[in-house]
């Protein structure tokens, strides 16, 4: 099987850590992975998106038109991808910065308030982690002891305190990862 | 190292070359391979290895010259506007025979074009770019454990020929992240680098690195030698790698990332029973016309597929000779070709070949 | 109610691409003001660099011609050879000026060549993501100095402005500063003169402005201002470093 992830926000929300973190914990699972950043001066303060792919055989094409699974931090890059997401597939979005839900009715879309649970939890910057602890919920893309392997991984040596709130705001994630 | 990293395409080419003994690398930023010298700023100071961002492409280059005709083990990179502001300096690298390692992470041209992956550099990197009779080697790597394994064996090409040797990536490549394992692979007998400029004190006689030879029967007759040594390297170095190719009615011949693309499209084609299959040129030159003339006699048609607009095609032609119909499908300016178009235009190929 | 501030005519109404609080918006104005206080728009041709202004030729509301990386002295030479009434500016970076085009500036300024340069130094490579510049300062960390610029490895800024001040052929050569209004009132001042001397035909002319990058300096906006102020000032001293007419910088 080959899932494919868009994951898309202003720059700063972290998408990109996001984004890595899923290949990461993908190559821990034994997976092929690949990860591909969009790139450019459209960077600049605007929206930026990667997609990783986690497969069982080696990854062809690291860019994809239609992926299985959207998550969305922002109202633009729910604009942008929405229509994206392959039938059958999920669309995940941030309804603390989305306040008109998506309108697809032939995939699953799972609303998730990142913003605000990160700020629960004392730090807004988490809000990627709550995202991906909705993704994981709804798609089991990787067992979470990967996840906490890859996030060991991805933690700089300074910043290793920072582990627990990562995973209290993934499982966050995954208890509020609710099908409207 | 030897377990599995996630790295980026950039950052492993830096890593697999600190790893293959390159300790000097002269660079200039420019996207989208910045990673690429921005790693090697951090990592050559911890293997007490040399890093040194050049005013211009031009003058990383000519150090690349310097430190080469010194004998060291020396690698720049840069994308396609540098590229060809170091084209002078390789025509000097090809002419006086130094081992190097340039590395070209393509984006989108002419002029300055886009910072976008492209692969519109084929005809650049593989005839010639720079002036005069000289080739280069060029391997086009089209996954990230192949770019670490390749930027080795770059090296040890480099040195064995007395060639400078160019890795032909694009900003796909170089951004995109993929697992890598840097493992050691067999080392090659290598000759003594006796003719380096390190000063008489380390050789009987004096050592001249030089591209200069006024009198015309004298160059003829270096450009002869230099002849007999890219017919070495065409009758030893063709590499290529093919996929369901045995029964394959439709070839697609397509290399680096736009490969990647279309071996999606080949798995799934085949998938739906279509006889497709995939030739991969992993060195453009020498181009492996060996393997590919093999193919002509069992295949009804190829599709050569590029992120360009149309310049591998023209090296397929000539290895086909006319013998097979030979059809082309290009995006260029960036654009990214979708497995989903590449398909359909195989099929559209099928469809006329049945 | 009478309008007492307004876009100048010369620039182009629509937004930039510029990060917030960088100070290329007000140079560009500043130019675009001279622009239309001068009333030489309609013979202006302008030359963009490669760096963060690649995009200018969009914002000046005159002829734009977009150059190759550090090539912009060389196109713009040509240009004013072909249009000797048209008035010619480059806008460079000091990637684009300082390092891969240090030696079309050196040449043309040399050679006296009619033209104008808005020098942009912001002691980084904006555009490509906050590398090493020619004028980073000493001890600055950047992404391809990450241990902090060391002089013995990577040598020293260059100050354009002097360095040019000792040749024969420019006109006129100043050092300004955008980040301070008294210092922006300034720096419109000895835009001004450039311009005007070259519209006089006097010879080549070059404005360098100290400038910010908030984001590849990892500052806020206001942090940045303070840091030209601070650490840029110092090593780059503001003034006039030649001037024909007043004999400033003048051979004795
Ligand atoms: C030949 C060539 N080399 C490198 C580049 C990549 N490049 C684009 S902008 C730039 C430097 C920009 O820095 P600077 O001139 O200081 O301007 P800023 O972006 O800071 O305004 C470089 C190296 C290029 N486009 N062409
Ligand atoms: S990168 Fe720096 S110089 Fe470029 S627009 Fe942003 S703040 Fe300005």
């Amino acid at each position: 099987m080959t899932f494919e992830v868009v994951m898309a926000g202003f720059g700063g929300q972290g998408v990109m850590l996001m984004g890595q973190i899923l290949a990461y914990a993908g190559m821990v699972h034994g997976k092929q992975v690949s990860w591909m950043p969009s790139y450019g001066p459209e960077m600049r303060g605007g929206t930026a998106n990667c997609t990783v792919i986690v497969a069982d055989e080696a990854v062809g094409s690291p860019v994809v038109a239609h992926p299985y699974a959207v998550v969305a931090l922002n109202r633009p890059s729910l604009d942008k991808f929405e229509s994206a997401v392959r039938p059958g597939g999920v669309l995940i979005y941030n309804e603390s910065l989305i306040s008109t839900p998506p309108t697809r009715s032939d995939i699953k879309v799972v609303a998730v308030a990142a913003n605000q649970i990160a700020d629960e939890l004392g730090n807004v910057k988490v809000a990627n982690m709550v995202a991906l602890g909705a993704l994981l919920e709804v798609t089991d893309l990787v067992p979470m002891e990967c996840i906490i392997a890859a996030l060991k991984k991805a933690l700089p040596a300074h910043r290793q305190d920072m582990l627990a709130v990562n995973l209290a705001a993934i499982e966050r994630g995954k208890q509020a990862a609710v099908i409207p | 190292m030897s377990e599995r990293v996630l790295m980026k395409g950039n950052e492993a080419i830096a890593e697999a070359a600190i790893q293959a003994g390159c300790r000097f690398f002269f660079g200039y930023p420019i996207t989208p391979q910045n990673e690429l010298p921005e790693y090697m700023s951090r990592r050559m100071p911890q293997v007490e290895g040399t890093f040194l961002q050049a005013e211009s492409e031009v003058a990383a280059i000519n150090m690349v010259y310097g430190a080469a005709g010194a004998g060291a083990r020396v690698m720049t990179s840069s994308s396609s506007p540098g590229i060809s502001l170091k084209q002078e300096g390789i025509s000097y690298l090809a002419g006086a025979e130094l081992p190097a390692v340039i590395v070209n992470i393509v984006r989108g041209g002419p002029g300055l074009g886009s910072i976008q992956p492209s692969q519109g550099a084929y005809f650049q990197a593989v005839k010639g770019g720079g002036h005069g009779d000289y080739r280069l080697l060029v391997l086009a790597p089209a996954n990230l454990q192949e770019a670490v394994d390749l930027v080795t064996e770059a090296f040890d090409l480099a040195d064995l020929y007395r060639n400078p040797v160019l890795i032909l990536g694009d900003g796909l490549l170089g951004q995109m992240m993929e697992p890598v394992e840097f493992r050691k692979l067999p080392s090659r007998e290598l000759p003594p680098k006796t003719w380096a400029t390190t000063g008489m004190r380390h050789h009987p006689h004096k050592n001249i690195i030089n591209s200069l030879v006024l009198d015309a029967p004298g160059l003829e007759k270096h450009i002869l030698h230099l002849q007999e040594k890219y017919a070495r390297m065409n009758l030893h170095e063709q590499r290529a790698k093919s996929l369901h190719c045995a029964d394959a009615e439709v070839v697609i011949v397509a290399y680096g990332s736009t490969a990647r693309i279309a071996k999606t499209a080949v798995m799934s084609l085949r998938q739906s029973g279509l006889k497709v299959g995939l030739f991969r040129p992993v060195t453009l030159w020498p181009f492996p016309v060996n393997t590919l003339s093999e193919l002509v006699p069992k295949v009804k048609a190829f599709l050569t597929v590029e992120m360009n607009a149309g310049q591998m095609v023209e090296d397929v032609k000539l290895a086909v000779n006319g013998a097979r119909p030979v059809h082309f499908y290009g995006r260029m300016g960036g654009m990214v070709p979708t497995p989903e178009e590449i398909s359909s235009e195989c099929v559209r190929v099928l469809g006329g070949v049945r | 109610m009478a309008k007492v501030f307004a876009r100048p005519e010369s620039l182009v109404d629509m937004q930039s691409h510029y990060c917030p609080g960088c100070t290329h918006g007000i140079i560009h104005r500043l130019i675009a003001e001279v622009m239309d206080e001068l009333k030489f728009a309609d013979r202006a041709i302008g030359v963009a660099p490669v760096g963060c202004a690649v995009l200018g030729y969009m914002y000046f509301a005159c002829d734009m011609h977009q150059a190759a990386h550090g090539r912009a002295p060389a196109v713009a030479t040509g240009i004013k050879r072909v249009v000797p009434d048209g008035v010619v500016f480059t806008y460079q970076g000091d990637g684009d000026l300082a390092s891969i085009g240090c030696a079309e500036i050196v040449h043309a300024a040399a050679r006296g060549e009619n033209i104008t340069t808005i020098f942009v130094n912001n002691g980084i490579y904006g555009m490509t993501g906050g590398q090493m510049a020619p004028t980073t300062l000493p001890g600055d960390k950047t992404s391809t100095s990450p241990y902090g610029r060391d002089t013995h490895k990577q040598g020293f800024p260059i100050r354009v402005a002097e360095m040019l001040a000792t040749l024969d052929g420019p006109a006129y050569i100043a050092r300004v500063s955008v980040h301070s209004v008294p210092n922006i009132v300034r720096a419109r001042r000895a835009i001004k003169k450039a311009f005007e001397y070259q519209i006089a035909g006097k010879g080549f002319t070059l404005v360098e402005v100290l400038s910010t990058c908030p984001t590849n300096w990892g500052l806020t906006p206001l942090e940045a201002l303070d840091k030209v102020a601070k650490d840029m000032l110092p090593y780059y001293p503001l003034g006039e470093y030649k001037d024909i007419e007043s004999g400033a910088g003048a051979k004795k």
